[in-house]
């Protein structure tokens, strides 16, 4: 057999590794328009706040970070569970990797949203005032493309470092595409060609999103003229 | 927390007794592999600019192939992987060498900051305004004296805030070192941990730690980039 009868279990550790950052990028994308909302927000407290949760996380190593976070949380839902005297709930390493991965990069695509909404043309969201829009429909109809058009550089950035960090998480546990190839490599000890081999299958994803990130700038600038040099 | 702190500060710091562990082996992994990243990412990005296909081509496949790829995977293929080939552990230097887990760790880092540098150098070369260039052709440089004198120093100043950003990646990214039983800061954490089971107060240290070095780093950078990056500032009158 090519794989040594390990190919079904790669692939599953690849669709793991894919849920895991989709998921996680979707968490973090959420957490990044709300940390953006917040740090341009007129309210001292809520920007500080932003401030203090992207300089936190951003100086701090996702490594460390994801052992204090899965760590810390269980213990705190230990103390929890003796106070009502429940069972001791074991947090799943793929729910503790979506929680911190996208607590992380959260932080990041804070600071992406951040300069793109800056970088929306202030007169652009007058003029949709005065045409009478609501502020949900000007956020939506202007505000959110236009942001979207500065934004995709860096959530494409983004992006790629989440699928690299989400090998990571095999370091708690997770049966991810890393945990899978360093299994068969006990086995039957071929650590190398099943390593390269997981490597290879990281190279394929990145490859692929990088197809994808061309297409949507290209969507998401349409009508953008460029000068030809 | 404090209990922590006194009983194995000299584990963070410095030594656990037999060997050198924590803060100082996060500190020599950083400057290590930075220092050999740099040194080869220069000559890389002057290859990797040339309009010549066959010199830019196989340093862009390099790039990619550790640019694409995790470096926990790309430590993992030098440090168990190849360790795992017959001809590397029946050759009696390849065993030397690939047998330290400090060697392998070291290789694996300063293939991947250099593959990253070696892009952030190769844009700002290539962003060189064309007029200097020309300047220098019309003095008669030579090509060796064209990349001395004007193109690395203002291409290397201008890669300064990009390559910030990649040396605290790059401390980030020194924590993988546990993985390979190197005992760098989060090693020692993690000793801690498993003595004690504190294990907030462990990693809590441990970030608190990191984020101190990144803020340094973060001053000294700043300090550098207002000295060298001031022939770009806007001018007053």
């Amino acid at each position: 057999m090519f794989f040594h009868g390990y190919g079904p279990l790669l692939l599953a550790g690849t669709w793991e590794t894919v849920k895991l950052a989709v998921l996680s990028l979707g968490a973090s994308f959420l957490l990044g328009l709300g940390g953006a909302a917040a740090k341009l927000s007129r309210n001292r407290l809520l920007s500080q706040v932003g401030t203090l949760y992207t300089t936190l996380i951003r100086a701090v190593p996702d490594l460390v970070l994801m052992l204090l976070l899965f760590y810390g949380i269980q213990i705190l839902l230990n103390n929890l569970t003796d106070s009502l005297g429940l069972d001791q709930i074991d947090i799943d390493p793929f729910v503790a990797g979506v929680i911190t991965l996208g607590f992380i990069y959260g932080a990041y695509f804070t600071e992406t949203f951040r300069g793109a909404f800056l970088a929306v043309p202030r007169g652009q969201l007058e003029a949709g005032y005065a045409y009478g829009m609501s502020s949900w429909r000007v956020f939506s109809r202007i505000m959110f493309p236009q942001m979207m058009r500065f934004a995709i550089p860096g959530i494409g950035n983004n992006w790629q470092v989440l699928v690299k960090a989400t090998a990571l998480v095999s370091i708690i546990g997770l049966a991810d595409v890393v945990k899978a190839s360093q299994d068969a490599g006990k086995s039957t000890l071929e650590f190398f060609f099943f390593t390269v081999t997981a490597g290879a299958i990281y190279l394929v994803i990145t490859t692929v999103s990088n197809l994808v990130l061309v297409w949507l700038e290209k969507r998401y600038s349409a009508g953008v003229r460029r000068v030809a040099l | 927390m404090i209990e922590l702190v006194r009983q194995y500060w000299q584990n963070f710091l410095f030594t656990d007794g037999y060997r050198y562990s924590g803060l100082v082996i996060t500190l020599w992994l950083l400057v290590a592999s930075v220092g050999l990243g740099f040194l080869l990412a220069v000559p890389l990005a002057v290859a990797r600019s040339s309009s010549n296909r066959f010199i830019s081509g196989p340093i862009w496949l390099f790039t990619y192939v550790f640019r694409g790829t995790p470096l926990y995977v790309q430590l993992l293929v030098v440090y168990t992987g190849l360790y795992s080939l017959y001809f590397v552990h029946s050759h009696a230097a390849l065993d030397a060498f690939f047998r330290s887990a400090m060697n392998c760790t070291l290789l694996a880092f300063a293939l991947n900051e250099c593959a990253y540098v070696t892009e952030i150098f190769a844009g700002t070369i290539k962003a060189t305004p064309y007029g200097e260039i020309e300047a220098a052709q019309a003095y008669g440089m030579s090509k060796y004296k064209l990349y001395t004198r004007i193109i690395l120093p203002s291409a290397l100043r201008r890669a300064l805030p990009n390559y910030s950003n990649e040396v605290i990646l790059m401390l980030h990214a020194t924590t993988l070192a546990f993985t390979a039983t190197v005992p760098d800061i989060l090693k020692v954490t993690r000793d801690v941990n498993s003595a004690t089971y504190a294990s907030f107060q462990a990693y809590s240290i441990a970030a608190v730690m990191y984020a101190c070095i990144v803020f340094a780093l973060v001053w000294a950078f700043r300090r550098m980039e207002t000295r060298l990056l001031a022939f770009l500032k806007p001018q007053g009158h």
